[in-house]
């Protein structure tokens, strides 16, 4: 190995070499701190809400003529939507998976006040719910339709059973083992509530809720002016059923307006543009950072390959290959990333601990970082590819000529 | 002697053009990748209201839960109930200038049948809201002290809305028609369009005002619904009555507080409301009360986003590699020049001279690289304007302003003579004659 000529050369034009090295492990932070952003945000696209998305849209009805019989309609619409052809079935909710507003409840396992309690959004609902969002039911049973009760706006009522999400089931009674089913917990401190069914998924409206995975069904349905119904397709009929659905609800009563109408695709997209676009805003900035960074490389190298010219020419006439040569700058590049990366793993963890603290992220996952290492090693071996093989047509007959 | 080194820069500069292209790419990307993500936190962290933010202050009291605090540690509610919101007004009497509000919406019933009915976002606040943050009026004006106590049925529009309804007339003195009640119109705003909605942070601080404005007194007796954050810790029982009276918070206050005197009154105020309600059993935490002016409130609801800071961070580490890429490569341009330069040491040039040669040098491609990072800065806002086209709100955050485009051109001038001192050094450090000996 010619190491001792590379550790000379080196030595002689350190800063130009150290520069790079910095270019480098700054590069090599900032990659590993944007892909572990990039990372965390994909997990949480990733979580499934529990419906059955491609074929779910929603749509709100809003009544604005004071007096009207709420009850009555409500059930007319939901007919009307639950007969229409291509519909499995419709229900009328306070809110849904992935709307970013709704409503949440602490639960608590022994009645009183000041006792520790679990936080759940609620969706007030009916026995349809389980149909319309296409919710697994993985313990217990349904609502019976009997046990569907109307709430006044303002009411405090609340109903004696509810089906529950398993995160939230596991997350308030922590120690049980076996069934759900049966037991009991408390709302607004006094109130006993029953579980009678355990669906697999189903996530509060807030996706940046740290309790997105507890959420429950309420059979309560609640006559307010304001309703939202939730409409499940049968596969491909959904884009044919709602310009339909909306048209008959408009028509059939004059006194409310109907808006809001958004496919679950789209509600999901909108909860999701944010991260969407951080992935892909960051996604852009690594991708021209290792442009610019493996251009510096190439800069670098070629001007080492032009002031050396004399004396790659003479190693050429004392006998040196091509590849020798090539394998020279090779050598030499893969030190000064060595360089490099070791500083910017070190740099990188210490930016990433200091974007925990600052913003509650996630830690970064430990393999990232040997596969920025990798990256960036192939990054550098590709950049100097060009000026080293530049370097090695450098003819032997140029050593004999002077300056 | 300026003209002769910007001509021997541009000499320079044109001897290398793929070296020096590369630079002012190198600090054009770097500077546009930061001037992006910094035009955008300069919109988000914009004074909303320049003249009165420092006389502004949000009110909040600790009227939560006594075993759970409301968001963590030391954080106080940030709505009032409807008990406090009445209460502190009538304490303050007109004494202070004190404003109460929340959103709610309404269904707007055209008169002539021939729009359909459609639905108007609407605030509920008193008389003051308008003198208070000095919003524009086009015809007309605010209602006054008796029609908030008389719970007069009035409304002021907003230009969009007088727009679409009255097609941008006069309506003062005309009826509209929301949820079957009639407001006659009293005023119509001019376009306002406070970035961030500084009122009423709680819910989206990027949404438009909203379209309507009539008296809270009005909106309460007819039971309008909250459209905001209305949360609650205190169970209460069933009916609209009761919420009035619950624990529930769903109102902003603010407080116009000219002098550091008026403000410690108004403190003086706050403590004596709370110790009356605490006898009346009510606020059962210690007391705590806070008054936070426009900036500072708009910070304590970290109204700029968090993504936003991240991408600052990293789009400054990003101009450091951009730099460091500079540097490299003027330095090894100076190397290569070391002939050169010796050669003119030799015939007389002074250290200084050939600093000040490089130095101008440097700035030029500075320059070049600002004018391309503002090119850039422009695609890059066009690219995010893009990315969140969902987000009617996006268009006011991507507008670049005069400050934006100096600063752009600045920080790429400072960049690139920052990125030059340590290649002009060595430049001009180099001997005489020391590179001349083999020829």
């Amino acid at each position: 190995m010619e190491l001792g000529p590379i550790w000379r050369s080196l030595s002689k034009n350190k800063a130009g070499f150290l520069l790079i090295a910095l270019q480098i492990a700054v590069t090599m932070a900032i990659m590993i701190n944007a892909v572990a952003i990039m990372q965390e945000r994909a997990r949480d696209m990733g979580r499934p809400s529990g419906l059955d998305e491609p074929n779910i849209f929603a749509l709100s009805s809003t009544a604005f003529v004071p007096g009207m019989n709420m009850r009555a309609l409500i059930d007319e619409d939901l007919e009307l939507i639950r007969r229409t052809p291509g519909v499995i079935d419709a229900i009328a909710t306070n809110s849904f998976p992935l709307r970013q507003g709704g409503s949440s409840r602490g639960f608590q396992t022994e009645p009183g006040t000041g006792k520790d309690d679990v936080g759940a959004a609620v969706y007030f609902t009916d026995e349809h719910a389980i149909e319309t969002f296409g919710l697994m039911l993985v313990e217990g049973s349904n609502f019976a339709p009997n046990e569907v009760t109307w709430t006044e706006e303002g009411s405090d009522a609340w109903a004696g059973t509810v089906i529950v999400s398993r995160a939230f089931a596991e997350a308030l009674f922590p120690d049980e083992e076996g069934s759900y089913v049966g037991k009991t917990m408390y709302v607004d401190q006094a109130k006993p509530v029953q579980i009678t069914g355990v669906v697999e998924t189903l996530q509060a409206p807030w996706k940046g809720w740290d309790g997105v995975e507890r959420a429950m069904l309420v059979p309560q349905r609640r006559d307010f002016n304001f309703q939202r119904y939730v409409v499940r397709t049968e596969p491909g009929m959904r884009d044919v059923v709602m310009p339909q659905v909306e048209e008959a609800l408009a028509q059939s009563n004059r006194n409310r307006i109907i808006q809001s109408m958004r496919t679950m695709d789209e509600v999901r997209y909108m909860a999701y543009l944010g991260d969407s676009a951080m992935i892909k805003m960051l996604a852009f900035i690594v991708t021209l950072l290792l442009v610019i960074t493996g251009l510096g490389i190439v800069g670098l190298a070629s001007f080492n390959v032009s002031r050396r010219t004399r004396q790659i020419g003479i190693r050429r006439a004392l006998g040196a290959t091509k590849t020798q040569v090539v394998r020279y700058f090779q050598v030499e590049n893969f030190l000064v990333s060595a360089l490099g990366i070791g500083v910017g793993a070190v740099l990188a963890v210490a930016l990433n601990m200091l974007m925990v603290n600052a913003f509650s992220m996630a830690p970064m996952a430990w393999y990232i970082v040997p596969i920025a290492m990798v990256v960036l090693w192939s990054v550098g071996q590709a950049a100097v590819i060009g000026p080293a093989r530049r370097a090695s047509r450098i003819s032997p007959a140029i050593a004999t000529r002077s300056g | 002697m300026l003209r002769y080194y910007l001509k021997l820069g541009m000499l320079s500069i044109r001897a290398n053009p793929a070296l020096s292209a590369l630079m002012v790419a190198a600090i054009g990307i770097g500077i546009g990748a930061c001037m992006t993500i910094m035009t955008i936190q300069h919109v988000m962290s914009g004074n909303p209201i320049p003249g009165k933010s420092d006389s502004l202050y949000y009110v909040q009291i600790d009227s939560w839960d006594p075993n759970n605090e409301y968001n963590g540690p030391n954080e106080l509610p940030e709505q009032l109930t409807y008990l406090d919101a009445t209460g502190i007004d009538a304490a303050a009497g007109d004494e202070f200038r004190v404003v109460w509000s929340y959103k709610s919406s309404r269904i707007l019933q055209p008169g002539d049948g021939a729009d359909l009915p459609f639905e108007v976002r609407t605030r509920a606040t008193s008389f003051r809201f308008f003198s208070m943050f000095a919003l524009p009026f086009r015809y007309g004006a605010s209602w006054d002290a008796a029609a908030d106590r008389n719970r007069e049925q009035v409304v002021v529009l907003s230009s969009a809305l007088n727009e679409r309804l009255f097609g941008g007339g006069n309506p003062v003195g005309e009826s509209v028609t929301m949820n079957g009640d009639v407001y006659r119109v009293v005023g119509v705003l001019e376009p306002w369009l406070p970035v961030p909605k500084f009122y009423d942070v709680t819910n989206n601080p990027y949404e438009e005002p909203e379209e309507a404005y009539l008296p809270v007194t009005v909106a309460v007796a007819a039971e309008h619904d909250s459209a905001g954050n209305t949360n609650c810790w205190k169970p209460f029982p069933g009916g609209y009555e009761a919420f009035l009276n619950s624990e529930c918070i769903w109102f902003q206050m603010w407080a116009e507080l000219p002098t550091a005197a008026d403000k410690s009154r108004f403190e003086q105020l706050l403590a004596a409301y709370v110790e009356e309600q605490k006898t009346l059993g009510r606020f059962p935490r210690e007391m705590h009360n806070e008054l936070s002016d426009v900036m500072e409130w708009m910070q304590d609801n970290e109204v700029v986003d968090d993504d936003v800071s991240v991408l600052l961070g990293l789009a400054f580490l990003f101009l450091v590699v951009c730099l460091l890429n500079t540097i490299g490569l003027l330095l090894a341009k100076v190397m290569r020049r070391t002939k050169d330069i010796s050669l003119r040491r030799a015939l007389g040039a002074s250290k200084q001279t050939l600093f000040a040669q490089y130095v101008v040098e440097a700035g030029l491609i500075g320059i070049g690289g600002g004018v391309l990072g503002i090119a850039l800065t422009w695609l890059g806002l066009r690219g995010i304007e893009n990315l969140f086209a969902g987000y009617d709100f996006v268009e006011r955050l991507v507008t670049m302003d005069w400050v934006m485009v100096l600063l752009a051109v600045g920080l790429a001038v400072v960049s690139a003579l920052a990125a030059a001192l340590y290649p002009t050094w060595r430049a001009a450090n180099v001997t005489p004659a020391s590179q001349l000996r083999i020829q």
